[in-house]
């Protein structure tokens, strides 16, 4: 998988779980719970999404590192 | 015999698009059950009948706007002829608006019905619009009636937009704000309210939380959210004073506990449904029914009992930063517990000052009903299944 097709899967999930957000508004390096007003419910959807998707499992003891789309995309890349 | 009517949602809803029967006429139906689907403001809501019957007359189609308390069908009990039941509806044309079924028989558990808020009963047109324009257009107060005059397609979201661009600022503010402007201005007049605040060290909870966490796959994980809720709802049920209702004169303490879970929806509004018996779930059963309540509250597929069966409310504005909620109570309930922002502070414990991860407990109480004691016994029982985070599992 290519780090856009990476990218683009997290953009997908995060849209499922918050159908309200546009993809446009998804700016990479802004804190994604903050930004999107996403809060602790939908985060853990999107997290457990993407480990359906892409069978990474980010334990909480990571979570400061998939803060923004851009460190998001780098954490799976390190990890497929 | 009785007429099932349009329940009143809250405080704030005056009226709502009957969109669905679920039955039709001559179909059993039993207490709780589903029986249609309503548009409100707060989106798609399923409503239950209160009564064990059959579905006698539908008065109301689909697709239909109904003020509350409108007369929606018929429901005969059962063994009650049919002649007789069209009679006794005939004869009473108007009623009280109703009052959903009270948990327990006992304990009244229903607002008064606010009939002065209430507007005729007058089914309107349904203008077809999207739904996403019809909540652009509540939000925004623009006249979808108006915008649709002149144009036979249905309204798109874009359309309201446009029109709300081109209108001038609306000089007062839009139904649903005036309604929960009514019921706060009730709630401050009448209310005596006391506040009490309390820190709570976190550091246990979330340390216990995350090593709880490292055992388990990420879906069964457990949010710290959870953990605080299932804690309020430990403690009231330690001081259970706080979870009931001050009505004519008199405070009923509830025996089921329906926190109403403050839920902000992402693009404005905030919402309150009831995680309905809270109490008889442990600390995953608490996680998964807040999750689903969460995901139906902004997906629109929330119940009615859901909507009306509050007995305490829980605000946690963690999320927007502030560190200390100081709540405003929906009559009739008689608490609201606010959870602020988790911070670190510094603490000190025996001689030794650390930092610690650090929330702000506070609770509003109905003055009539509980004294600051109560309140004071309730914070207290809070830190301490804090602080011992294995007594909620």
């Amino acid at each position: 998988m290519t780090k856009e097709e990476i990218k683009q899967t997290i953009i997908e999930q995060i849209v499922m779980v918050a159908p309200d957000i546009e993809e446009e508004e998804i700016e990479p390096s802004a804190n994604l719970q903050r930004s999107l007003e996403i809060d602790s419910f939908d985060f853990l959807k999107v997290l457990t999404a993407l480990n359906e998707k892409l069978g990474v499992d980010v334990p909480e003891t990571d979570y400061a590192q998939v803060d923004t789309l851009e460190h998001m995309t780098d954490y799976f890349e390190a990890r497929l | 015999m009785s007429e099932f009517k349009m329940p009143s949602l809250g405080a704030d809803m005056e009226s709502a698009v009957l969109m669905e029967w679920k039955v039709k006429e001559g179909d059993h139906v039993t207490k709780g059950q589903v029986i249609a689907e309503v548009e409100t403001s707060k989106g798609v809501i399923e409503i239950e009948v209160f009564e064990t019957g059959v579905v006698e007359k539908i008065l109301v189609e689909e697709e239909t706007e109904c003020a509350v308390g409108t007369p929606l069908a018929l429901i005969a009990s059962e063994g009650e002829g049919r002649e007789e039941a069209v009679a006794e509806a005939a004869a009473e044309p108007e009623k009280v608006p109703p009052q959903p079924e009270p948990p327990s028989k006992e304990e009244p558990l229903k607002p008064e019905p606010q009939e002065e808020e209430r507007p005729a009963a007058e089914p309107a047109e349904r203008v077809k619009a999207s739904p996403a324009a019809r909540r652009k257009a509540r939000e925004l107060g623009v006249d979808l009636a108006a915008l649709a005059a002149g144009s036979d397609r249905g309204i798109q979201l874009d359309a309201v937009e446009a029109a709300a661009e081109t209108a001038a600022k609306a000089p007062e503010a839009d139904g649903m704000r005036q309604a929960i402007a009514r019921a706060m201005s009730r709630s401050n007049a009448e209310i005596p309210h006391y506040y009490l605040s309390t820190s709570v060290n976190m550091t246990p909870a979330l340390a216990w939380l995350a090593a709880l966490n490292a055992k388990r796959s990420i879906k069964e994980r457990i949010l710290p959210a959870a953990l605080l809720i299932r804690a309020v709802v430990k403690a009231l049920e330690a001081v259970p004073e706080l979870n009931g209702f001050w009505q004519e004169e008199r405070h009923s303490i509830s025996k089921t506990v329906n926190p109403g879970i403050a839920i902000a929806l992402r693009k404005g509004g905030l919402i309150t449904p009831a995680l309905l018996s809270a109490e008889t779930m442990n600390l995953d059963e608490t996680m998964h029914s807040l999750d689903d309540l969460i995901t139906r509250t902004r997906s629109g597929r929330l119940r009615g009992s859901e909507m009306t069966q509050q007995t305490v409310t829980i605000t946690n504005l963690g999320d927007l930063g502030v560190e200390r909620v100081y709540g405003v109570i929906y009559p009739p309930q008689v608490a609201i517990v606010g959870l602020g922002r988790i911070i670190d502070a510094p603490w000190a414990e025996g001689d030794a000052l650390s930092v610690r991860k650090v929330m702000q407990a506070t609770i509003a109480g109905d003055h009539r009903a509980t004294d600051g004691r109560t309140g004071a016994l309730f914070l207290e029982r809070l830190d301490h299944f804090l602080q011992n985070p294995q007594e909620l599992l």
